[in-house]
């Protein structure tokens, strides 16, 4: 009797399990990656093993041993990768482009530097599996919008809080005064136009008086011990940057505007990344001799002027590098962040090396980033974001069959995926 | 000579020199020798290391050493992959207009009557490979304008030089938001919702029917006045009757079937769907009408009704039998449609020749010009493209693109600036930078035509931004 009500004990409960959905999460534990072809970035491509443990890489090698135990990844004939970087996105702060209470990275005001995208990222937004499926492990999210539109935040793509996904960077965003035209709806004389850009820089320029001022107001407040009168976030949030000790990324695409900026910039002593710069090939001499680094993309897009060659797009960043720019790449992109490494394979097809392309999706970015302590290469002590290929991930032939963020293996299922597992063989009669 | 035949031969030499303006020109044609290619032929497997000779504009032969006659240029294409011309069915370049967004019905309009030649989208296409294109109407409204299938022969100051003869005509239709955007929520009038947009398709085609056989009637002399002639009208019959094939944006899966059991009500047996992004919900719905479908590599989340989207869609419309192609409703990506096809064989597992299809074929049969174009065989229009690197690969690289025979686009050849008609003002703009988001083209000029004159560029950043075209706003 007692037998018989412990055998339909578990059969009550293997029932119950079988009704309840296979949800995949990311689990943890430790891993070794063996046999694979390792792309380290920082000490050669060859053949050996990698071992994540707690969440970091414990080794890369040939022959690596562990004495604790292990899930073994068997990579013979596969590619090893860094989980790659995409230096400017809008991931997470937008679910559907056109229901605009779902956009969250362009705040009202033109001053708005305290506006952080981190507090708005949506850790269950369902583009972030999508866009890691394909390997993209890390990304920067940013506001956009006026003058000074917010802070961006580096983020994994693991993680159910902001706070857990933050992967250790933040930085200001700066529209850069813009002297083109804004489109074909632009309805200004040319005179306006320049009129209107020389206004908007001047503007700045007093922005960047009174944030100093209101830097040295405040550091006296502080030294004398005087309380402050006003409450002015968006000056406090700029006093980092006017210190150095916070980058400053600066958005800027028209040739004779990156100048503009670079000679902006002089002297003022600031922590600059360049973004976007879509000319940058045209100015690509003064930007190296400025030894400020560039993120650039997305590199599958238009010439900028309707008179230039037809790749000039796919051959900006390539240029730019060769001409000793320090170049990451970005997608600028909401939804497809997951086409990060298309576009790499396009900046290789017009010109850049595919050790160079990689470069730019990983060690670069996170050079520029300031995390390279952390981030970017397959190096003993980096979080072990690890992603492993069937073949080139620059080819959209090649499959994704491991990743790893924060050390935790992640699903490669999404949405995307489960829509083609129920629609493939559709049963049409119900 | 009397003077009536010195009158005969003045006004035949007049007539002879004159240019007949509305009737397509026989195109321009050439002749070519390509040698030693790996050659894709679609339809009959891949042929390595051949040689292909073009007269007069078509595939003449194909066959090893083959001895050109004189005067013919050899092409050394060793070790470069030559395939037919790639087909975009949705595309908005090479016309002046897009949308007549006054009516939720325009049938009577037509983009083949406002060509733009000088359109520097047609040269960057032809430096992706692209020969052929569907230039269409946009998708403000149920049912748009008519289209026209256009030859990227770039370099003709005549419109009409552009439009492929012979090619069947074609219309737009629309599904979904759009339509619900711009009459209901823009304009207060139907359709405001998928019920309204179900009855514009009745309305028309039974005042169609109606009209069709008022003139029949008359024709026939069971009445003595003949009915009002009305384009609408006629151009509604002409899709009755098949002479037209219809185009369709649509994103969801029970619109499409709205469409499709509307369609056999009224006994209309060819459709493509366009963008058809929930297509793979109703595959086997589309297969068994014999529906083809038109879509997006991976564009998804920019709309509501694309929210539940895929980029298996085109993997698993062609695993259940629905002719599909690789559409770019955008200037952009008309220029890489090859690598948009390779995404196929990562998001469904699509052969080489599954993928290669549906940017060559299969669209050219969702256009009725696959007798002409789509595939390498002997008779068919010499439109092809060698690529440096399999046009698969991320590293392709298109090197020639060839019209009726004719070299289109030469990378050995190709200056930077390829305008026909050079700006003298030409300014950078930021719009270029907002353009980039992906989505799709079919509302443009939408805003112009609603607003024009009446709004500001505030107002305009703030509808743009309202339709997921930008993202930012001041």
């Amino acid at each position: 009797m007692t037998r018989s009500i412990i055998l339909l004990t578990f059969f009550v409960a293997g029932f119950f399990q079988g009704i309840s959905q296979n949800v995949l999460k990311p689990e943890a534990g430790n891993f070794l990656l063996k046999n694979g072809t390792l792309y380290t970035m920082d000490n050669g491509i060859y053949v050996g093993d990698l071992l994540i443990r707690n969440g970091i890489i414990e080794a890369v090698g040939t022959n690596l041993k562990p004495d604790f135990p292990i899930v073994l990844i068997d990579c013979t004939n596969k590619l090893i990768y860094p989980g790659l970087i995409d230096a400017g996105t809008r991931l997470g702060l937008s679910e559907i482009g056109s229901v605009s209470l779902t956009n969250d990275y362009s705040e009202i005001g033109d001053f708005i530097p305290q506006m952080k995208a981190l507090t708005a990222v949506n850790p269950n937004a369902v583009a972030i599996p999508v866009t890691r499926t394909n390997g993209v492990t890390t990304v920067l999210t940013a506001p956009s919008g006026g003058r000074v539109p917010g802070t961006a935040a580096l983020i994994d793509l693991v993680g159910y809080t902001p706070a857990q996904m933050y992967a250790g960077y933040e930085g200001i965003i700066l529209n850069f005064p813009s002297s083109g035209r804004r489109g074909s709806w632009d309805r200004r004389t040319d005179e306006e136009v320049t009129k209107d850009a020389e206004k908007a820089l001047n503007k700045l320029n007093e922005l960047w008086d009174n944030m100093k001022l209101y830097a040295n107001i405040d550091s006296t407040q502080k030294t004398q011990k005087i309380a402050a009168e006003k409450y002015l976030p968006a000056y406090q949030a700029m006093i980092p940057v006017l210190k150095g000790q916070q980058q400053l990324l600066i958005e800027v695409n028209k040739q004779e505007d990156i100048l503009a900026a670079l000679r902006w910039v002089k002297g003022k002593n600031l922590n600059v990344v360049l973004t976007g710069v879509s000319e940058g090939w045209r100015v690509a001499d003064s930007i190296a001799a400025s030894k400020i680094p560039v993120i650039t993309g997305p590199v599958v897009a238009l010439p900028s002027r309707a008179y230039d060659r037809y790749d000039a797009a796919y051959a900006n960043a390539h240029r730019m590098t060769k001409a000793g720019v320090k170049v990451a790449l970005r997608t600028n992109d909401i939804e497809n962040v997951r086409n990060l490494p298309f576009h790499a394979g396009f900046a290789v097809a017009y010109g850049m090396s595919r050790l160079e392309a990689l470069r730019s999706i990983t060690i670069h970015p996170a050079e520029i980033f300031g995390v390279a302590d952390k981030y970017g290469s397959l190096t003993k002590g980096k979080v072990a974001n690890v992603v492993i290929s069937s073949a080139d991930i620059f080819e959209p032939k090649s499959r994704i069959e491991h990743l790893f963020i924060r050390g935790l293996k992640v699903p490669l299922e999404n949405r995307q995926t489960l829509l083609y597992d129920e629609f493939i063989n559709r049963d049409p009669n119900h | 000579m009397n003077n009536s035949i010195k009158y005969l031969l003045f006004v035949t030499g007049i007539l002879l020199f004159q240019k007949s303006n509305s009737i397509a020109q026989k195109p321009t044609t050439g002749s070519l020798h390509i040698k030693n290619a790996s050659i894709l032929t679609i339809t009959n497997g891949t042929i390595e290391l051949s040689d292909l000779l073009v007269l007069d504009g078509k595939i003449a032969k194909i066959e090893r050493n083959i001895t050109p006659p004189a005067g013919v240029k050899t092409i050394d294409a060793f070790g470069m992959y030559l395939m037919p011309g790639i087909i975009d069915a949705h595309s908005h370049i090479g016309i002046d207009a897009v949308n007549e967004a006054t009516s939720p019905v325009t049938a009577e309009v037509n983009v083949g009557e406002a060509i733009d030649p000088f359109d520097i989208s047609i040269y960057r296409a032809l430096a992706g490979g692209v020969t052929i294109s569907h230039a269409m109407h946009g998708s403000a409204n149920a049912i748009g304008g008519q289209c026209q299938t256009i030859k990227h022969r770039y370099g003709t100051f005549e419109p009409n030089d552009l439009k492929m003869e012979g090619a069947p005509r074609t219309i737009k239709f629309a599904l979904g938001e759009n339509p619900m955007r711009v009459h209901g929520e823009g304009n207060g009038i139907m359709p405001r919702t998928r019920m309204g947009v179900e009855q514009i398709f009745r309305n028309a085609f039974s005042e169609a029917q109606l009209y069709q056989k008022a003139w029949e009637d008359y024709k026939a002399g069971k009445t003595n006045m003949s009915p009002n002639y009305n384009l609408r009208m006629e151009t509604l019959v002409d899709i009755l009757k098949g002479n037209i094939l219809i185009h369709c944006h649509s994103y969801r899966a029970d619109e499409i079937l709205m469409l499709m059991n509307v369609l056999k009500d009224f006994g209309i047996k060819k459709i493509c769907f366009q963008h058809v992004n929930e297509g793979f919900k109703v595959a086997p719905e589309l297969a068994k009408f014999g529906a083809t479908a038109s879509v997006f590599s991976d564009w998804w989340a920019y709309k509501f009704e694309v929210y539940y989207s895929t980029a298996y869609n085109a993997a698993i419309l062609t695993k259940n039998g629905v002719v599909t192609s690789i559409n770019s409703d955008s200037e952009d990506f008309i220029r890489h449609l090859y690598h948009q096809a390779a995404k196929t064989q990562r998001y469904g597992n699509l052969s080489d020749d599954e993928a290669l299809k549906l940017i060559t074929i299969n669209p050219a049969k969702q256009l009725g010009i696959d007798h002409r174009v789509g595939s390498i065989e002997i008779g068919k229009d010499a439109d092809l493209v060698l690529f440096r690197g399999h046009p698969l690969s991320v590293y392709a690289v298109p090197q020639k693109t060839i019209v009726d025979g004719i070299i289109r686009f030469d990378i050995d050849n190709d200056p930077a600036d390829m305008r026909l008609l050079p700006s003298a003002t030409e300014q950078f703009s930021d719009a270029y930078i907002e353009r980039l988001k992906s989505s799709d083209r079919c509302m443009q000029d939408v805003f112009e035509t609603l607003f024009s004159g009446e709004a500001d560029y505030s107002q305009y950043l703030r509808y743009q931004y309202s339709i997921g075209k930008s993202h930012n706003h001041d």
